[in-house]
């Protein structure tokens, strides 16, 4: 579909407030530690101090004398015989023979208070025999490292490899020596990405209750009701759908709350206390300590560039260790290496690697921001021996709609070259550099994706609209759906309200994940709102005793479709609303499935830095993200996913990092130590949304969460490279390791 | 451990409670009172999603103990508004799309509101110099900037 296909629209594109912005500027909305429960206990966890031990003895003897500590779970009280992805969860969630990382729970309690379950908690003894243990991701593979897990590696791994690796990959196209023997300049290097944790301020928290006959229910914050409540039936051994999960409002996600951590435990002491709700919240150090981080990655990039700065071949090899279990997102970092680039010879090699350190989770366009950091810097470096237009050379080898991506499938509708185009363009590329000051530009890519997704829509008696979805709202997406079925039902916006349902209420849906949650719950309540139109105008036609193909649905109202079928004065929707008791029954719209069509996102990011030589401190002066956005349903919140992406993606290439000491033990669990940025280390953050419509989606929508987190690290890199002439291959580029480079420099 | 009676004012209200002696402000506020609205992100005086005014003072409620506030006044998000108006820091949050969770915003503006009583024209840098002790993950503080910057503008009478 052409840009010019789409019509006007009366309130897709528009601004309104966010329907529940009241709740969330008064204090009233509740998140996932804001609901109590009549007879609630607390409980609280025992964590491994140890990266790899084995657990000789677990006495709990004494908490249990505790007045007021009701029970103490530990693995011997989860089901046994579980494989594959259900025994890896149920593993994190409590620590089986051996624990795994610093941070890894052993055993949990409930009281009735939570001062009493954590005083409980100190006193369950525990004997540990110390392991020895690794948490780098090359010394994991090295010869002689320990091994996390005898018998982890799928079938993929080559015989001979160490047993931490457990996946291996690799895919490629054309012929990778010939396109190199072609290029002017091949440059090959090692970057290396530290892990980063998603570092949503609100901390995991859950509400679970369990009875004897298996039946359950959970209040808790998370990205996907569903994927949850598959996960800890599965872990605790119940029947799915006897567990009836109410997501709480989230205190934001960035993938690290699609999967489960310690949500099964409430459930788990509930049991053991005759079904008593129990009610558990990490604390911040627990968060970082056990909940996923990103993986950490160690990457070979080696690219060839002719003088006119054509790429004629690439190679990248990426080793991520995502913790104890497998799951780095090796796969999409691969797959997204080179997508912006539209290179004949290819070569991707990845290994997924164990090392003691939590298990990782999904974080912002996973795999992504790694991958771009080795491949956007390495290009930058030969832009620059070739004393080339960086963003030229990007706009040379830009891929464009239909082209073969570089992982496989042809690209669909795409909008690089726009994006490209309008970054050009942008006024900031103007603006004058002084001394120790730099620019740099930088690429990003996202799938975006769909998912199961289930979404029903009900009129109600006035003719207004309520919307039942299964994607928690995160950032605004019950604005972007309330506007979308307003808009098709031709009804104002405040006529609709967006709910975000229980497990009981609709059938499956995947997490809010994947920045898929305007795209596709947004798509099935199109297509429910044209379910409850189609049997409007059916009423009505009944009504009018004409047939229903007759009647076409204009502004809100049935109309008669032409003067054929006769004159009859329109039937507002809350005139057909208002009778539907005696005129047929309810009017709902149901619409479940995978939806298809998703689109592809690209973004453009370009930063100006200046770095302080006497500390090695970077300060970023300007920032601009540039991203094709499909088409913004509300873009207040599009440029808020720009610019929240690009303030992440610059704290993990200055500041953020996972920081273990000799013993495998994480020294920085506190926010204090673990700096994301804050106000005073940024400027206003500039965004250009580009418009390139998603012929796949009724309003155009590709998905705006993930894109804008993956080019910071290397335009940060790059405009650093710019100011000092220094170039950082590892993250993150925080002060001291900037000065070290500066004074190797001399 | 025995408990402690504590006699306050929350919101101009005054309240009763048992406090453990360990328990924080926070605690007290959510478990004790039920006022949810301060959220804990930390417990470590490094986010700001629990902030309060204590006799006035901006503070971080998880730093002060429950058994302290004695005879104090307290005012939280839950009084930030009146009966049927919102503070126009609140509006402007709103309208400015000036959060995204929602989670780091009863903090902000507790904080926010403090900035104002202090200084209420203060410049772009001053709000984020002020607001450095809250954590948003969600929003690169652009747009909680911008808000606060137009609520300060419109309540000292200037249109935006
Ligand atoms: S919870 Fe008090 S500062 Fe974070
Ligand atoms: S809006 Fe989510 S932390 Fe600020």
């Amino acid at each position: 579909m052409a840009k010019d296909e789409f019509k006007e629209f009366k309130l897709v594109g528009t601004r309104p407030d966010r329907p529940d912005g009241l709740d969330k500027v008064t204090g009233r909305a509740r998140y996932g530690a804001d609901i109590s429960a009549p007879g609630m206990l607390w409980g609280a966890v025992v964590r491994s101090p140890h990266a790899h031990a084995r657990i000789v003895k677990i006495d709990a003897s004494k908490a249990l004398a505790m007045d007021g500590v009701k029970a103490v779970v530990t693995r011997a009280d989860f089901p046994t015989g579980l494989t594959g992805d259900a025994w890896n969860l149920q593993e994190n969630t409590m620590a089986g023979e051996r624990a795994l990382y610093d941070g890894h729970a052993v055993a949990a309690v409930a009281a009735i208070s939570k001062t009493l379950a954590e005083d409980a908690a100190r006193l369950v003894e525990v004997e540990y025999e110390i392991l020895p243990h690794v948490t780098d991701v090359d010394e994991a593979m090295a010869e002689g490292a320990p091994v996390i897990r005898e018998g982890a590696a799928d079938a993929t791994v080559p015989e001979g490899m160490h047993p931490n690796v457990v996946k291996y990959m690799e895919f490629g196209r054309g012929d990778i020596e010939a396109g190199f023997a072609e290029a002017d300049l091949v440059k090959e290097h090692t970057f290396k990405t530290e892990a980063a944790h998603q570092g949503y301020i609100e901390p995991h928290a859950c509400l679970g209750q369990l009875g004897e006959d298996g039946k359950g229910e959970m209040w808790v914050c998370t990205q996907g009701q569903w994927y949850i409540r598959k996960m800890c039936a599965d872990v605790l051994g119940l029947d799915g759908a006897q567990l009836r999960v109410t997501p709480s409002e989230i205190g934001g996600g960035f993938g690290g709350k699609t999967t489960i951590f310690m949500e099964p435990l409430p459930l788990a002491l509930s049991k053991k206390t005759g079904g008593r709700p129990v009610k558990i919240v990490m604390s911040r150090s627990e968060v970082l300590r056990a909940t996923g981080p990103t993986a950490s990655a160690s990457m070979d990039v080696k690219i060839g560039m002719k003088k006119d700065g054509t790429i004629t071949a690439g190679r990248a090899e990426f080793r991520m260790q995502g913790g104890a279990f497998p799951g780095a997102p090796v796969d999409m970092a691969l797959y997204c290496a080179f997508a912006g680039y539209n290179v004949p010879n290819l070569e991707h090699v990845g290994y997924d690697v164990l090392a003691n350190r939590p298990k990782c989770a999904a974080y912002r366009a996973p795999g992504s921001p790694m991958a771009a950091f080795a491949v956007e810097s390495l290009v930058d470096e030969l832009c620059r021996e070739l004393g080339l237009d960086p963003l030229e050379v990007r706009m040379k080898n830009a891929v464009k709609s239909g082209d073969q991506a570089s992982y496989g499938p042809k690209f669909g509708s795409i909008g690089l070259v726009e994006t490209l185009e309008a970054t050009v363009a942008h006024p900031n590329l103007q603006a004058e550099l002084g001394p120790n000051q730099g620019r740099g530009v930088a690429v990003g890519y996202w799938f975006n994706h769909s998912g199961e997704t289930s979404v029903s829509m009900a009129i109600s008696e006035d003719g207004t609209a309520q919307v039942s979805v299964g994607t928690p709202d995160i950032g605004g997406s019950r604005a972007s759906i309330a506007l979308m079925t307003a808009e098709t039902l031709g009804i104002p916006y405040e006529d609709v309200r967006v709910n975000v349902v229980e497990t009981g209420a609709l059938g499956v849906n995947e997490p809010t994940h994947g920045s898929r949650a305007t795209f596709a719950s947004g798509k099935a309540a199109v297509e429910a709102a044209r379910q409850a139109i189609g049997e409007m105008c059916r009423r009505a036609a009944k009504e009018w005793g004409i047939e229903p193909e007759a009647v076409e649905w204009v502004d809100g109202a049935a109309q008669p479709a032409g003067p054929n079928a006769g004159e009859f004065p329109p039937m507002t929707i809350a005139e057909i609303a208002g009778k539907m008791g005696s005129t047929g029954g309810p009017i709902s719209g149901h619409h479940e499935s995978v939806p298809e069509g998703v689109g592809a996102s690209f973004g453009a990011h370009v930063v100006d830095v200046e770095v302080d030589p006497e500390t090695g401190r970077t300060t970023i002066l300007r920032y601009l993200v540039v991203q094709d956005a499909g088409r913004a349903i509300h873009p207040a919140y599009v440029e808020g996913q720009y610019q929240g992406g690009a303030a992440q993606g610059i704290g993990w290439a200055l500041n953020e990092e996972y920081i273990y000491d000799d013993q495998g033990r994480l020294q920085n669990p506190v926010f204090l130590d673990y700096r994301v940025p804050v106000a005073s280390d940024l400027p206003m953050i500039d965004t250009v949304i580009v418009e390139v419509p998603n012929p796949g989606h009724p309003y155009g929508v590709r998905g705006v969460g993930e894109t804008g987190i993956t080019p910071p690290l290397p335009a940060i890199a790059n405009a650093i490279q710019d100011a000092v002439g220094v170039r950082v291959r590892q993250l993150p580029i925080s002060p001291p390791r900037l000065l070290a480079a500066l004074k190797a420099k001399g | 451990m025995s408990k402690i009676h504590v006699t306050t004012k929350v919101n101009g209200d005054t309240v009763e409670f048992l406090a453990d002696p360990r328990e924080t402000l926070l605690d007290c506020l959510r478990d004790r009172l039920g006022l949810t609205g301060s959220k804990e992100g930390c417990g470590t005086g490094d986010c700001g999603a629990c902030s309060v005014t204590l006799d006035g003072t901006l503070v971080c409620s998880c730093l002060v103990l429950g058994a302290e506030v004695q005879g104090r006044e307290i005012g939280t998000i839950e009084g930030m508004g009146g009966d049927d108006t919102l503070h126009p820091l609140q509006r402007k949050f709103i309208e400015h799309a000036a959060l995204q969770c929602g989670f780091c915003t009863p903090g902000f503006l507790v904080a926010g509101k403090a900035l104002l009583e202090k200084n209420p024209n203060p410049t772009e840098e001053e709000v984020r110099y002020w607001l450095a002790g809250n954590l948003c993950r969600c929003t690169g503080y652009d747009k909680i900037v911008r808000a606060v910057m137009d609520a300060a503008a419109e309540m000292r009478g200037e249109a935006a």
